[in-house]
């Protein structure tokens, strides 16, 4: 269980308060307008922000946590591999940061990228990939860190409608066998309706707790309909 | 993002301190010791009036012709596009990395008393001129801030949006108008800036003033310091200049700090042609702007060029290959140092709260002349040691001081880019200390940190400053051995050894730079 106490995230003249409890083991999306919160709310889960309140996963408080020690994975709209290391590299990370690999590891990262689909590509530099491939390989990374959460701020944004269920069916799938909670980001109702249990809809300066999906769309908030134009 | 939610790693704390503190002993301990000497009786000021007065009038008037100069030819530049215009921008960087010495030589070659021009002059029955004394710091002064004046202002006229040039073109402004409105703005921001930083470099320009200033009406405190401690071993007076000349660059440090734009080196100045709000007049002004500029600049260079080929005729001179090896030794050691100094110093810069203050603490720590360090050092060593026998060592320490600012200003902003954009991707991962610095940083900050290296190298290389103080009369880096060969009037043998600094220099900042840009992504 992810518990949100009394979490405020303020930046210059900004803020964002959350208060709420989110179950282990389900993707659950990350609604609202653009400009109101849901990437904030993201890195100050992640830890790249400050913030006041408390952060407690499964019981033990980790808002003082580094980014790093956090039960966290995060993938970001772009940006999420090093240009100057390859694929297996950038995958690499995911195991031991300093990349002192040993054979073991090194077949655990291939096996990654081949789940991902990128079997082969691991000599590859990240330049030479699609962007969805770029992502896949971040996903790898990510498999490999084996975190209980994982936090995705929109990260298959700028894909095609068919490039992008084919992720989301891979998020679901890695859900299902790490058993992992996502919180996922993303502007498209037909994502959400596809994968999401719950949902959480940040708007006018707080993240409102987690609303089951179905009734969410048969009940959306007003800000929402509006967000929709419907 | 550029949240710093982090606290700064023990390893950068460390790193930075200690390069802190060696770069704040290094400036520090001089001073204390030019204070602990320097006795402010009743007639000093009479002796040091006049160099104190020759040094702020030739600094002060060559910042203003070269901004006045630079004007024209940056208008010039900004509005036409030409054959050779991408040249033309290399070649304003050129005189940068050209050794003060050599220029002067080049310099003799076109404006001295044998040179081209008093050979025309003299056909016409106008006499030679005379290129020694105040003409001829300033004449040299300006070639070497002519361009980089010329940049500066470029760089703020490239800042204007093209739409605002449109839109005078469309309003149909008169000259006068457009003027007024786009150009009078971008000159309030960039020529208090560029006038400042050049009056800063010109009034610790040592090399230029040893060869071509002297006697009692034009001769700068550097110049006054130097023969001080060299002829007259008077470390009282020597004390009293540089702590003058201390004085007087900290005051214009601190002004410019509250001016100065942070100045671009190197890359291309592109962008689309403006071509359109111009009228043939204007045209042919840019013409003759150019050409004389391109003049100017190209001349010096093509006779150190010329009559170097022809010095370097007879074979090298006797001394040139061990002064070249001792140079490359001091050039790569002071980068080597200079180099570890910014990447700490640039780190904790980088990543601490105070990093603003930091770095204007060491900026203006260098501010200080390195020849004001060089005297307090002399001093400094003199009652325990030969000044002679630290020679080299003492030349790479303040070469390295000298290419700190610089790096520091080429670094930061790279390590500021790499947090911006793989920082919360790196700290997510626990991507920390060595590993960082080994998988994230260097390879991001390559190409920038081999840019830096290779100014600094090719800076130290060229340095004719310090050494001047220290060196025992056989030991000698190359541009020493020129300027002694030019004092004994062998100005052949000078001009060959001219050529093989300038090749020296040029190589050197394009072995680091290229190696930096290897493999680069």
């Amino acid at each position: 269980m992810l518990e949100l106490e009394n979490l405020e995230i303020t930046q210059s003249g900004f803020s964002l308060a959350a208060n709420l409890c989110l179950g282990e083991g389900q993707i659950a999306a990350v609604l609202g307008p653009s400009g109101g919160g849901k990437s904030t709310f993201l890195m100050a889960l992640a830890g790249f922000l400050p913030v006041s309140g408390r952060i407690r996963w499964r019981g033990q408080d980790i808002s003082g946590h580094s980014p790093a020690e956090r039960p966290i994975s995060m993938l970001f709209q772009e940006n999420n591999l090093f240009p100057h290391l390859d694929l297996r590299q950038n995958t690499g990370l995911g195991i031991r940061p300093d990349l002192k690999l040993s054979s073991a590891d090194k077949a655990a990262v291939d096996a990654a990228l081949a789940r991902v689909g990128l079997r082969g590509r691991g000599r590859d530099l990240p330049r030479t990939l699609s962007g969805g491939q770029r992502q896949r390989a971040a996903l790898a990374r990510a498999l490999l860190r084996k975190k209980p959460l994982l936090l995705l701020d929109e990260p298959f944004a700028a894909l095609g409608p068919a490039l992008r269920r084919d992720m989301l069916n891979l998020v679901e799938d890695i859900r299902a066998e790490q058993e992992a909670t996502v919180l996922l980001v993303t502007h498209a109702p037909e994502d959400v309706r596809k994968v999401a249990k719950t949902c959480l809809f940040v708007e006018g300066g707080t993240v409102s707790p987690p609303v089951e999906t179905a009734k969410f769309f048969a009940a959306p908030p007003p800000a929402f309909r509006a967000y929709l134009g419907t | 993002m550029g949240a710093r939610a982090q606290p700064v790693s023990r390893t950068t704390q460390f790193f930075g301190a200690a390069a802190l503190l060696i770069v704040a002993a290094l400036v520090l301990a001089p001073v204390l010791a030019l204070l602990s000497k320097a006795t402010f009786g009743s007639g000093w000021a009479v002796s040091a009036w006049p160099s104190i007065r020759f040094t702020l009038f030739q600094a002060g008037l060559s910042a203003l012709i070269s901004v006045a100069v630079a004007v024209p030819l940056a208008r010039a530049l900004m509005r036409r596009r030409f054959v050779g215009r991408e040249i033309m921008i290399s070649l304003l960087g050129a005189p940068f990395l050209l050794p003060s010495i050599v220029a002067v030589l080049g310099l003799l070659a076109i404006w001295g008393r044998s040179g081209i021009v008093s050979d025309a002059l003299d056909a016409l029955g106008l006499g030679p001129l005379d290129i020694y004394g105040l003409n001829g710091v300033v004449l040299a002064h300006v070639f070497f801030n002519l361009p980089l004046a010329a940049r500066m202002l470029l760089q703020g006229w490239q800042a204007v949006p093209a739409e605002q040039f449109q839109l005078a073109a469309q309003l149909g402004l008169t000259p006068r108008a457009r003027s007024r409105l786009i150009e009078m703005p971008v000159l309030r921001g960039a020529a208090p800036s560029a006038l400042l930083v050049i009056f800063m470099l010109c009034m610790s320009s040592f090399a230029v003033a040893l060869a071509l200033g002297g006697g009692p009406k034009s001769s700068t405190i550097e110049l006054a310091i130097y023969q001080a401690l060299r002829f007259e071993f008077d470390l009282a007076a020597a004390a009293q200049l540089a702590i003058v000349q201390l004085a007087i660059g900290l005051a214009a440090a601190t002004f410019a700090f509250r001016f100065a734009k942070t100045t671009r080196f190197g890359g291309s100045l592109g962008g689309p042609a403006r071509h359109w709000d111009s009228g043939p007049a204007s045209r042919i002004t840019d013409a003759l702007t150019l050409g004389a500029a391109a003049i100017f600049i190209l001349l010096p260079l093509f006779a150190i060029l010329a009559k170097g080929i022809s010095g370097l005729a007879p074979g090298l001179p006797p001394g040139m290959l061990a002064a070249w090896g001792i140079s490359v030794a001091i050039a790569l050691a002071s980068t080597a140092l200079a180099l570890t100094l910014a990447l700490s110093i640039a780190h904790l810069v980088d990543s601490s709260r105070y990093g603003s203050r930091i770095e204007a603490f060491v900026l203006l720590l260098l501010a200080t002349s390195p020849f004001v360090i060089g005297t307090g050092l002399f001093i400094l060593i003199t009652p325990f040691v030969s000044p002679f026998a630290l020679a080299l060592p003492i030349t790479a320490l303040v070469n390295a001081a000298l290419a700190l600012p610089l790096m520091l200003r080429i670094i930061r902003p790279a390590l500021g880019r790499v947090r911006a954009n793989y920082g919360a991707l790196a700290d997510g991962l626990g991507l920390a200390g060595w590993s960082r610095f080994k998988l994230l940083t260097w390879p991001q900050i390559r190409p920038e940190l081999g840019f830096a290296a290779g100014l600094a190298a090719a800076l130290s290389m060229g340095d004719l400053g310090v050494i001047t103080l220290f060196a025992p009369p056989d030991t000698q880096t190359l541009p020493l051995l020129m300027y002694r060969q030019m004092g004994s009037y062998r100005m052949d043998a000078a001009a060959g050894t001219a050529l093989i600094l300038v090749a020296s220099s040029f190589a050197l900042f394009y072995l680091f730079d290229k190696g930096g840009r290897r493999a680069g992504t």
